[in-house]
């Protein structure tokens, strides 16, 4: 029986009539290229997560990472998030990404309409005193000095402070608002609509793309953010993931807290295996990269950024 | 300006006693626009104390700083620091240092995103194309502890490469920590981090190319590779200029998390830069003054390198990075 294809499925794009078609070693060679890119970027995550669900004989028969998998267990994490170093600082981490994130994104949308009227009192040299920042940082020195100074060494506020407010971001939100058109906005301020709800009823609805990149900035920002913590954080217990990462998977320390290697039995009967440990500990500072990741990837391409990085 | 205009404060009514309009301009401005000036009030205000606060902070660098007296009272002592820098073999090297890496990675890492552009460019189905740009971009969002980390994890002394190596008989390699392979290593780290996210730039600048161009190329008889050189590649200067001027600008920066967090696996001699360097020196050995004037020199010599770049660019006839 043989059934009539019609061509209902999306047409594929075609090649343009005028191109040559291409040669069989360059179809093969550019497949090769784009499998080896992807490969590239797939196969550490793999071997990572992969290692963290294996049970520690799958480990030992791998002699250390695993590649394909063998026995699959979930102990690293329960031993993981019952509580301890890296619970904590998970929970710090995702606390300051909150807060951080919110704040952020709330002062710079203010700010970003708040200088996207033109002609407007004062914003010619406000908008200067923000552009200004992009040419010359403040230094390293004077910074620390000053949260020093402040009194915010060793608390969670010179985490979010010192960075709230990123200019670029600013800029980017800011050129959005104004290719808003203007005549939507002044029919509602002579409909009696103050400018926070011009904000929030006009603009914000038809910036949401933008908006959501914005905050995915700031949010991975805060939830990367290793420097502010190494340099201004004195007491471990207040150390964000980065931090503990850095201590207990790079640098090879032993997890405090956490039972001693290989000593806990995991549920299949065998022994949580430390590197499993290890590696469970950066899948859960990959996670939340990963799982917000799809909602704003399609931004990307959209130009927001694009057109910013040139305007 | 017939927005400003509307935005005015309505004329008074007639009939009404009109309040005599002696008001000045700037006056009736600020009563029509305190609104806005009240929302961009808290991020000019966190600008102010986090940036131009310490900006004006960098004066202890021609003090003889010390952090029980402060800045009000700490002595005077002009340029010495910066005298003391032109004898330190320290910030030399930091600065041998960092521009060896620069120069490198302008090599190494600045033609990677073209390449990868053109390569998602030519890539026909969207999926495809979807799926590898998603991809690509991904490790842009990791930290710097997470890719160090991975590359542990894959090539460093107890990582999958060498495990194949020690079970298929070859001797270890431990490139994480080897002093002569740390430019190669640091701008692998880099090209994988960040490549793809610099391949936005490039991609953007191929789609606004007129495809009756490389159609009118075809008819005339050039060939895949001569359409890239002549069409395709003109299409990309202003971006490569513009990309190579913010570059040269940041030439004395080469990233920092990247290389403090490498310096103990290496050893200073290699990984110190210049931001390491202002680090160590200020922050662990409590030298603020003279790590402050280290990062003066540097912010300065930077600055003036965009803008002399930017002047090279418009002469040559580039929009550059700001036109006027």
């Amino acid at each position: 029986m043989t059934t009539v294809r019609t061509p209902s499925r999306p047409t594929r794009p075609t090649r343009p009539a005028w191109e040559e078609q291409p040669t069989r070693l360059g179809q093969a060679a550019k497949g090769v290229l784009v499998g080896v890119v992807l490969l590239a970027v797939l196969f550490p995550l793999w071997v990572v997560v992969l290692t963290s669900v294996s049970t520690s004989a799958a480990i030992t028969r791998a002699g250390g990472l695993v590649v394909v998998p063998d026995g699959i267990t979930l102990a690293a994490y329960a031993e993981l998030l019952s509580g301890g170093t890296v619970t904590r600082s998970v929970l710090v981490s995702t606390g300051i990404t909150v807060v951080g994130t919110l704040f952020s994104t709330i002062v710079t949308l203010l700010a970003a309409y708040g200088l996207s009227r033109p002609g407007s009192f004062a914003h010619r040299p406000l908008l200067f005193a923000v552009l200004l920042t992009f040419l010359f940082g403040p230094g390293l020195i004077p910074t620390y000095l000053l949260v020093q100074s402040l009194g915010l060494l060793d608390t969670y506020a010179a985490l979010v402070l010192p960075g709230a407010v990123a200019a670029f971001n600013l800029v980017v939100l800011r050129s959005f608002f104004m290719n808003i058109p203007q005549d939507l906005v002044d029919s509602a301020r002579i409909d009696g609509a103050n400018d926070f709800r011009v904000l929030t009823r006009i603009v914000l609805p038809l910036s949401k793309g933008v908006t959501a990149v914005i905050s995915l900035f700031y949010a991975v920002g805060y939830w990367n953010a290793f420097f502010n913590a190494f340099l201004y954080l004195n007491s471990t217990d207040k150390w964000p993931l980065q931090l503990v990462l850095r201590a207990y998977v790079l640098q090879g320390q032993p997890i405090p807290g956490a039972s001693p290697a290989d000593s806990t039995l995991d549920g299949t009967g065998g022994l949580v295996a430390t590197l499993a440990v290890k590696m469970a500990v950066v899948v859960i500072a990959v996670v939340p990269v990963l799982a917000v990741y799809p909602f704003v990837q399609k931004h990307f391409t959209k130009g927001v950024i694009v057109g910013a990085i040139k305007g | 300006m017939p927005g400003a205009d509307l935005l005015a404060r309505p004329a008074p009514a007639a009939g009404r006693p009109a309040p005599p309009n002696r008001s000045p301009r700037w006056v009736r401005r600020l009563r029509r626009d305190w609104v806005l000036l009240v929302m961009v009030a808290p991020a000019i205000l966190l600008l102010a104390v986090f940036h131009y606060v310490p900006l004006l902070g960098n004066v202890v660098a021609f003090q003889d700083y010390s952090p029980y007296v402060g800045i009000a009272g700490s002595p005077w002592i002009g340029f010495t620091n910066f005298e003391r820098i032109l004898t330190d073999p320290g910030f030399w090297d930091a600065t041998v240092n960092t521009l060896t890496i620069t120069a490198f990675q302008l090599v190494f890492y600045f033609p990677v995103p073209i390449g990868l552009a053109l390569l998602v460019h030519s890539l026909l189905s969207p999926r495809l194309r979807m799926l590898v740009q998603g991809v690509v971009y991904l490790p842009h969002f990791f930290s710097w502890v997470l890719v160090i980390t991975l590359f542990q994890q894959m090539i460093g002394g107890a990582g999958v490469l060498n495990q194949f190596l020690r079970s298929h008989g070859f001797s270890p390699v431990d490139v994480m920590t080897d002093p002569d392979l740390f430019l190669v290593l640091v701008t692998a780290q880099s090209v994988w981090k960040d490549a793809g996210w610099g391949a936005i730039v490039f991609l953007a600048a191929l789609s606004t190319v007129d495809t009756s161009l490389y159609e009118a190329a075809a008819v005339d008889g050039a060939g895949r590779w001569r359409r890239l050189w002549h069409v395709t590649l003109p299409a990309l200067i202003p971006v490569v200029v513009l990309l190579l001027i913010l570059r040269l600008g940041e030439a004395l920066t080469v990233g920092f998390e990247q290389f403090l967090l490498q310096r103990d696996a290496v050893g200073a001699a290699t990984a110190e830069v210049l931001d390491t360097y202002v680090y160590f020196t200020g922050v662990v050995n409590s030298d603020f003054a003279y790590a402050a004037a280290a990062g003066l020199v540097k912010g300065l010599v930077g600055l003036a390198l965009v803008l002399a770049a930017n002047k090279v660019a418009h002469l040559a006839g580039e929009q550059g990075v700001y036109s006027r």
